[in-house]
């Protein structure tokens, strides 16, 4: 190949573009990023429904970018100006009630995308060797996300904009000793302010998309190094065919590309629904105190992150403040994200897929899912909902019956992770094929 | 004449307030009426409009709100300028009150709510109910009262039209104990220039306006909502077409 | 035996599909497009800052130009003298344009005076080489612009010369005469609406 004497390639296409691109090949690795990142990419032909949502969620992060970049054009990061300035996007602005519906539903959406996206690599092990730092680089975007939909959230300078980052920023004064300088340091003022505002309209339009896009790039170029997992979980490199390429795989272009094509636009029907039928979703999308312009004299009535934070916040509430302290609770909101960068190193099972997982891993996975899914709706409502405990029971008497279950189903979630290593060991598995079904 | 009507109107409103009162928030568990909202009805619309700047516009803003934006209402350029504009006001400006917010401080204790996203904030019926709500008390500093908003700072102002409710105690819940929580109801106690049917078609009216004021692109909205969904649909079977063609390849 | 079996490819079939899909998701990129392109026109809000701007002219003196702003560009209105008029006469050996018929007015201001009235002169003060606004030198034969000078507007900016209805002189950076904003003279009320049908 190194001899090669005249351009590598032949014309793709005929005609003028094929010329340009024989040339431009030269002198830029055109044809053979082509090549490595889709026709010669190949991916395991087994993948199913939940393989959809990688593609998607680079979808919704393109979207969200475009529609960030328009938004900037007449948003302005003042807490006198911030609120009508999003009013005029929704009314004077032409098309800009649909650019901001599209952000606005495109941020819960990106949640719900990166939700299923890691509920598969629950399900396969797609953080099993040799995909552990894809894992990693995934759990740091989603930890990036989370930063992103935070900052993004005090912009509209709404009641809950306001009380939201109010309530987060005095987690962190829940740190011993750094905890009400750090407060201080990180609002700019003694209280939320236009500082706040201005600082986290900085973070939420370029700093933090600028680390999202470096992480994105980190998690697909590890993706191609190692190869997509699959639903069997085995190795389709395992199995080569006489030229080399993997007996079970294929080229990601064009049949991946063709298929992830169909996956956008059923997605972007259902995103269409919402955007054009129920923006607010029923008040989880877009807050209805959130049309009333920050107050700082007055909290709303009833107070609730968006719902993709909810689980978090739940066991947030849960943990209670001993040493007349809150730190606890943080420590376990903050643990509980943390703790999926351990998984590929928790996990001592032999297989990865569910498909030939024992049935204590099972267990554990459907209380872990939902364990989460409970504590996101627990998020949500007050810690009243429930009612309370009869005052006569021992230990738990007179104690809110949801807090109780809040307090249990964290302990769930953690024992998911923290008894891994046992379980997964321990466990009857089944025997993985040779060959992935098809 | 819109002048002098606004004199007289804030003159009532300070009258009636006298001392000042906080807006305080509004909750409670009194179940809510269904308004009847049809943001397609444009002659309900319409009234609506003309209520909301002859009884609402004197102390409250819309100041998100454009006069010139009601075209979306079925309204032509002069009609609004005729009918709803002060002569002062320019066609592309919003809606904003007469009232000064320093003299409202003074005489409300706090500027009275912008009513632009009202309807986003509260819900329609939340706004029917509450407007159809207002009962006698004396207790209260305006001599007004609201079932749904407990203490709110606002009178009746639209009590001519109305008349004058009360709220009067028809019987216990039943409970143990010596408490006993009543069981009340709003009669009407002297009738307004309107029938309890034309008032509420009158509210109806107006909710529907502050609906249509909350989110103008709404109709807009879900109509091109419903092409996007049109044109997905034809592109889902187009692209499912050309993914079984390809995947005819893979054995 | 690799999972890739490629006997059964119709191409007319295939072309035909990716043909589709592409008019399809090209219709859709189109569509899209729509209301981002849309959004970076004037708002509501900047098309009723650009409403019609009214000025009484009752209360300008011969001679006195007075600066209002619409659509965010100094427009004047100069009500000229009738020796400024009767100067307007004189200037076309001076001028790039005397007719006016490379330049931009409103069909009753394509003439001598450039306006409806020969009073009142309307104009959007900005010079139409790179967007300066001119200086109004009203004087005749000023000792900087030369003994010639009819009287009229010289931009800073670049030295083009304009006479008293705008003109531009030959030779000037300034390829063409001042812009004449459409407007209407009702009684003492002088309306400025760059919309004024049939302008």
């Amino acid at each position: 190949m190194a001899h090669t004497p005249k351009a590598a390639i032949e014309p793709p296409i005929p005609g003028i573009l094929g010329k340009a691109i024989v040339w431009a090949d030269a002198r830029f690795p055109l044809v053979k990023l082509y090549k490595e990142q889709l026709t010669d990419y190949y991916a395991p032909k087994n993948f199913n429904f939940w393989y959809y949502f990688g593609s998607l969620a680079m979808l919704v992060l393109v979207m969200q970018i475009v529609t960030g970049i328009f938004l900037t054009m007449n948003y302005k990061p003042d807490a006198k100006l911030a609120f009508a300035s999003v009013e005029y996007i929704m009314r004077d602005v032409t098309g800009g009630w649909l650019i901001r519906y599209m952000h606005s539903t495109g941020a819960s959406m990106f949640f719900i995308v990166v939700y299923l996206h890691m509920m598969r690599g629950l399900m396969y092990g797609s953080y099993r060797k040799p995909r552990e730092l894809l894992w990693v680089f995934g759990c740091m975007i989603y930890l990036c996300l989370m930063a992103e939909a935070f900052f993004g959230y005090l912009l509209p300078w709404g009641q809950m904009s306001y009380w939201g980052a109010q309530v987060i920023i005095n987690l962190f004064a829940a740190i011993p000793f750094i905890g009400e300088d750090l407060a201080v340091w990180i609002r700019g003022d003694y209280n939320v302010g236009d500082a706040t505002l201005n600082r986290f309209f900085a973070f939420h339009v370029i700093a933090i998309p600028l680390v999202l896009l470096g992480l994105v790039a980190a998690h697909l170029m590890a993706l191609r190094e190692v190869g997509s997992n699959n639903p069997d979980g085995i190795e389709i490199k395992k199995n080569l065919s006489a030229d080399g390429t993997p007996k079970d795989g294929i080229p990601f272009h064009p049949y991946y590309t063709i298929k992830d094509i169909v996956g956008v636009v059923v997605f972007l029907a259902v995103f269409s629904a919402i955007v054009f039928f129920a923006p607010e979703m029923g008040g989880y999308f877009l807050e209805a105190p959130n049309f009333v312009p920050a107050d700082p004299l007055k909290t709303p009535e009833h107070i609730a992150p968006v719902w993709y934070f909810t689980p978090f916040y739940a066991m947030l509430r849960a943990v209670p403040s001993y040493f007349g302290t809150q730190f606890w609770g943080v420590a376990v909101m903050g643990a509980a994200t943390l703790i999926l960068f351990a998984l590929p190193w928790l996990d001592r099972g032999k297989v990865k897929s569910i498909r030939y997982r024992g049935p204590i891993y099972k267990w554990f996975l459907t209380a872990f899912v939902i364990s989460f899914l409970v504590l996101g709706y627990l998020g949500v409502v007050p810690t009243t909902v429930w009612g309370q405990l009869p005052k006569g029971l021992p230990l738990v008497g007179g104690m809110d019956f949801a807090t109780l279950v809040a307090r249990i189903l964290t302990a769930v979630y953690f024992a998911f992770f923290i008894l891994m290593p046992w379980y997964t060991a321990k466990d009857k598995e089944l025997p993985e094929p040779e060959r992935v079904t098809y | 004449m819109k002048t002098v009507y606004l004199t007289l109107q804030r003159a009532f409103a300070v009258a009636a307030i006298g001392i000042s009162t906080a807006f305080a928030s509004g909750g409670g568990d009194v179940p809510l009426d269904k308004a009847p909202i049809n943001l397609h009805d444009q002659a309900s619309l319409q009234r609506g409009a003309r209520s909301f700047v002859n009884y609402c516009l004197n102390c409250h803003n819309a100041a998100f709100m454009r006069y010139s934006a009601l075209t979306g209402i079925g309204l032509t350029e002069q009609q609004i300028k005729d009918n709803l504009m002060f002569t002062t006001d320019k066609f592309g400006d919003t809606m904003v009150s007469a009232l000064d917010p320093k003299d409202a401080k003074e005489w409300f204790g706090g500027v009275p709510p912008d009513l632009t996203l009202v309807a986003r904030v509260r819900g329609s019926d939340w706004l029917y109910t509450f407007l159809r709500s207002f009962h006698r008390d004396d207790a209260a500093p305006t001599g007004w009262n609201n079932v749904v908003f407990k203490n709110v700072g606002m009178p009746n102002v639209l009590h001519d039209l109305q008349g004058t409710q009360v709220l009067t105690k028809v019987g216990e819940k039943p409970g143990h104990g010596e408490h006993k929580d009543p069981i009340m109801k709003l009669t009407t106690d002297r009738a307004g220039t309107m029938s309890a049917a034309e008032y509420d078609r009158f509210v109806a009216d107006l909710v529907n306006y502050m609906t249509y004021m909350g989110e103008p692109a709404r109709v807009n909205r879900t109509q091109l909502g419903v092409l996007v969904l049109f044109f997905l649909t034809l592109a889902f079977f187009v692209t499912l077409w050309l993914k079984h063609e390809y995947w005819k390849d893979v054995k | 035996m690799s999972a890739i079996v490629l006997n059964e490819v119709d191409p007319k079939k295939r072309r035909f599909l990716i043909i589709a899909s592409s008019v399809v998701g090209a219709g859709a990129g189109a569509a899209v497009a729509v209301p981002f392109v849309g959004s970076m026109f004037p708002s509501a809000r900047a098309l009723a800052a650009g409403a019609p701007v009214d000025y009484d002219i009752s209360k300008v003196e011969p001679g006195q130009l007075v600066t209002i702003e619409y659509r965010g560009a100094p427009h004047w209105i100069i009500r000229r003298s009738p020796e400024m008029v009767a100067q307007l006469a004189k200037n076309d050996a001076l001028l790039a344009d005397p007719q006016s018929n490379d330049s931009s007015q409103p069909a009753f201001a394509k003439n001598a005076h450039r306006s409806s009235n020969p009073e009142y002169f309307v104009v959007k003060g900005v010079c139409t080489h790179l967007g300066c606004s001119p200086t109004y030198r009203k004087e005749i034969g000023p000792a900087d612009l030369g003994a010639d000078w009819p009287g009229g507007f010289f931009c800073p900016c670049h030295q083009s010369k304009f006479d008293m209805a705008g003109r531009v002189f030959k030779g000037m950076p300034a390829p063409k005469n001042l812009i004449v904003t459409p407007y209407k003279i009702s009684g003492t009320t002088l309306t400025i609406d760059a919309d004024i049908k049939g302008a």
